[in-house]
């Protein structure tokens, strides 16, 4: 089905002609890839029902279901608090109201993919923490590890159960004008966003529950029972009836309702550092009915605020003591200690080749082609283009400390440029890349916004990957920037049945 | 199992209900009186209620109403005022979002969205009575919804133990302020108005009406608030129903410490189930009264020192 006449390449999308049509008058189509329309104009065949769907819609309808859904996160509490705000003023994560849909096909080749890699980060992690093989054969230089600092020296020979260190990843894929995702970064620290995916698909159903009817979409309800089972395995072997808790850092944290929603998803306890002690170098909580032993902690809490008496001394989110029970093998900790090293965005750089290394397979999932900012040849070539690159600072995430050079003034550019010159371990560079963009209700009608994909992958008995994710949208209009502290939003991300 | 911190939350999410629920009736009954009649009995009477809510003063001269109302609903500095109470209500119901049901939670965090929309941008004037209402009502779906959707196991028993606390000290304390004034009122009488502004703030008007006929008289009035067995706003009522979540929660932690809270509550309610009226009048109300307040003080602190705040030494398994 067509939205009339094709539209060429950088114009403005034709108005259908069949009425109400208006929806998409301001729908253009360009050299980025587009989710709905192919380049001549043409719904995608995945999307033809939603189009459908989406032209026999009013403005008014469309309004309605907006504020319907904005009122559902706000009774359900699914809100952040603007910090500094007299008021406490709590707002909710921009919603997207139109889903965003992948193919069996599409999912299939993500699916293996982000087996693949976490397949190899896993075995990377526990051979950078024992034998070190990849440092001595020359596949990733040592430096590199050794100034990460993330990299945690008091793991090293620890035992970590099953050589699980990430249980938990979320890694951003994007889609490029070729329609292949490739992936952009890997999150393997404290992963956050999961309870999106599942909110916005039991908003979607809500609000939306005609457009289920039209296509078969694969449950993502699961989640909890598939998370719960992957920390189960981590389980001290002596201990057949695991207890599992989830470690927030409390209700202050931003994302405070995720680790209550996952505790309650799992039904298991949701503790904060002071719940929890140490005693005899094993962990305990404390009940109503006394201290109880903890097997397994789901911490979302970073490395550095686990354990005072190891890492900052000035954090009062952690448990004092908790450090030596792990490495005596009697409290699991997901994710591990130490995991950030395999995320930090330098290291990104070797992941096809640690793939190789570990697994003698070709990634199935490309990465995104980066420059070392430590590398002379790769930091001459990044200087002299800042106006055409993205400019990554390693240890950051959130969409902080970023430069996106063609969106950046001069001022702007000079300032990375001192800074890379005098921490050049500190940057990384990628080009511009044109994400695909996704349809999008701006409130007055539908447009084309860039998007990108975080699924959510578990590694428990095997890797399992829940079908969907996290789709992040940069709500304002030609920004290329997702994250939600920056103005992104979210859609309910659809994984179509073969 | 509980942890301490969770059951922590939940007896104060009760807790801090059941005072926002007593401060919005107190107001509405305020407001209420001052309907009609608005003389210097009225007037008094309602005076009485804000007094029993903190605001000082109030009884010593002619205070302007709608500040006095607009704070015991809304001031966030007011530590007994519908708002503050529901906001902390709703902020131990964020504390322990996954022991409580998703209904309740929804119901708490609209009740808290409702008020704060009210407080910061809604038009108050001359809505207070119909606001009260709305949040008593949505009090009572909040506890519809936690007796119908989450199980009544350990948890539980801390929202109950919570509730009923509450009530029978703030019973006990809103009867003493009118026994009081009774004492030293000029011609050591209150007027009938007062009584029945007093059964209006327990809701008990019509069941004392059933039980007595509507001959209001001040120690029929105090019987029935302090030892009625079935009226669940009576002080009796609610120790029984205290006591008997403090028993579950003595059972559930299976501590050999706990026990000490249902102790002190069980000897409360039986001398509320074996007390007589005419001898508590005839003794020393006001100190009996007290006695009641500092009691569940002590079963208070049993419960914290016994399943919640409890000396780790003493807990480190063997």
């Amino acid at each position: 089905m067509s939205l009339s006449q094709p539209a060429a390449p950088g114009r403005r999308m034709a108005l259908p002609s069949s009425p109400p049509g208006d929806l998409f008058s301001r729908y253009s189509l360009d050299h980025v890839y587009d989710e709905m329309f192919d380049s001549s104009g043409e719904a995608r065949p995945h999307c033809v029902p939603l189009v459908e769907d989406l032209l026999a819609a009013s403005l008014p309808q469309l309004r309605q279901h907006q504020t319907e859904a904005d009122r559902a996160f706000l009774t359900q509490g699914i809100t952040f608090t603007v910090y500094g705000d007299e008021a406490g003023t709590e707002r909710i994560f921009p919603y997207d109201l139109l889903p965003r849909i992948i193919t069996a096909a599409e999912w299939a080749t993500i699916e293996a993919g982000l087996t693949q890699r976490l397949t190899a980060i896993n075995l990377f992690l526990r051979d950078i923490y024992h034998e070190e093989r990849v440092l001595a054969e020359g596949i990733v230089p040592r430096e590199l590890v050794y100034s990460c600092r993330h990299y945690r020296r008091e793991m090293r020979g620890v035992h970590v159960h099953r050589g699980i260190y990430v249980s938990v990843a979320g890694t951003d894929l994007v889609r490029l004008q070729d329609g292949r995702f490739v992936v952009l970064e890997d999150n393997l620290r404290v992963p956050s966003g999961v309870s999106y995916m599942l909110a916005n698909r039991e908003v979607m159903k809500r609000v939306f529950p005609g457009l289920f009817s039209r296509y078969s979409v694969r449950p993502v309800a699961d989640y909890g029972q598939t998370l719960l089972a992957a920390l189960r395995t981590l389980a001290p072997p002596n201990r057949p009836e695991p207890t599992l808790v989830v470690l927030t850092p409390g209700v202050g944290n931003s994302a405070y309702f995720e680790h209550a929603f996952l505790a309650r998803e799992m039904g298991v306890p949701l503790v904060e550092g002071r719940d929890l002690l140490t005693h005899d170098n094993a962990v305990y909580m404390r009940t109503t009915s006394g201290l109880r032993r903890v097997d397994v902690i789901y911490r979302r809490v970073d490395d550095d605020f686990l354990d005072p008496l190891a890492f900052r001394t000035d954090s009062r989110l952690g448990v004092p003591g908790l450090l030596n029970a792990y490495r005596a093998g009697n409290v699991s900790i997901a994710n591990a200690i130490g995991t950030g090293i395999a995320d930090d965005k330098a290291l990104y750089a070797y992941m096809p080749d640690i793939i190789r290394f570990y697994l003698s397979e070709e990634p199935i999932l490309p990465n995104v082609e980066t420059y070392l900012m430590s590398k002379p040849d790769d930091r001459r070539y990044a200087l002299e283009h800042l106006d055409e690159l993205v400019v990554k600072a390693v240890g950051e995430s959130g969409g902080y400390g970023m430069l996106i050079g063609p969106h950046s003034t001069a001022a702007e550019r000079d300032a990375f440029r001192q800074k890379i010159v005098s921490e050049p371990r500190n940057f990384i560079a990628q080009p511009t890349l044109p994400l695909s963009r996704g349809a999008c209700f701006t409130g007055d009608g539908i447009e084309p916004r860039h998007i990108d994909l975080r699924p959510y992958v578990l590694y428990g008995d095997r890797v399992r990957i829940v079908p969907g994710g996290l789709t992040r949208v940069a709500l304002r209009k030609g920004s290329l920037v997702v994250n939600s502290s920056q103005g992104g939003g979210s859609k309910d991300t659809w994984v179509l049945q073969d | 199992m509980l942890l301490s911190r969770a059951a922590d939350g939940l007896y104060w999410i009760a807790r801090y209900l059941e005072r926002a629920e007593h401060t919005a009736r107190l107001v509405d009954v305020g407001l209420d009186l001052g309907l009609g009649r608005p003389d210097a009995t009225t007037r008094r009477a309602a005076d009485r209620l804000y007094a029993t809510l903190g605001f000082a003063g109030v009884l010593d001269g002619p205070i302007e109403r709608a500040p006095l109302v607009g704070a015991a609903l809304f001031d966030l500095a007011h530590r007994s005022s519908m708002a503050s109470c529901v906001t902390a209500a709703r902020e131990n119901g964020r504390q322990v979002r996954e022991e409580i049901s998703s209904d309740m939670w929804e119901q708490l965090n609209a009740l808290f969205l409702a008020v704060r929309q009210i407080q910061t941008h809604g038009d108050r004037r001359g809505r207070a009575p119909s606001i009260c209402r709305t949040v008593i009502a949505g009090i009572h779906l909040f506890q519809g919804l936690t007796d119908a959707t989450m199980g009544h196991g350990e948890g539980w028993q801390y929202l109950q133990a919570g509730r009923f606390i509450e009530r029978a000290a703030s019973t006990a304390a809103l009867i003493d302020a009118f026994v009081a004034d009774q004492a030293i009122a000029e011609g050591g009488r209150l007027e009938q108005i007062d009584w029945i502004a007093l059964l209006r703030s327990c809701a008990a008007l019509e069941a004392y009406c059933r039980h007595y006929t509507a001959d209001v008289r001040p120690e029929r009035v105090t019987e029935f608030l302090l030892l009625s067995a079935d009226f669940p706003r009576s002080v009796r009522f609610a120790t029984a129903r205290l006591e008997s979540a403090l028993l579950a929660i003595a059972r559930a932690g299976g501590r050999d410490t706990g026990g000490r809270a249902d102790r002190l509550a069980g000897r409360l309610h039986s001398s509320l189930d074996y007390g007589q009226v005419d001898e508590i009048l005839n003794d020393d109300p006001r100190a009996y009264l007290a006695g009641i307040g500092a009691q569940c003080g002590q079963i208070h602190s049993a419960l914290y020192q016994s399943y919640i705040a409890y000396p780790i030494e003493s807990a480190i398994p063997a």
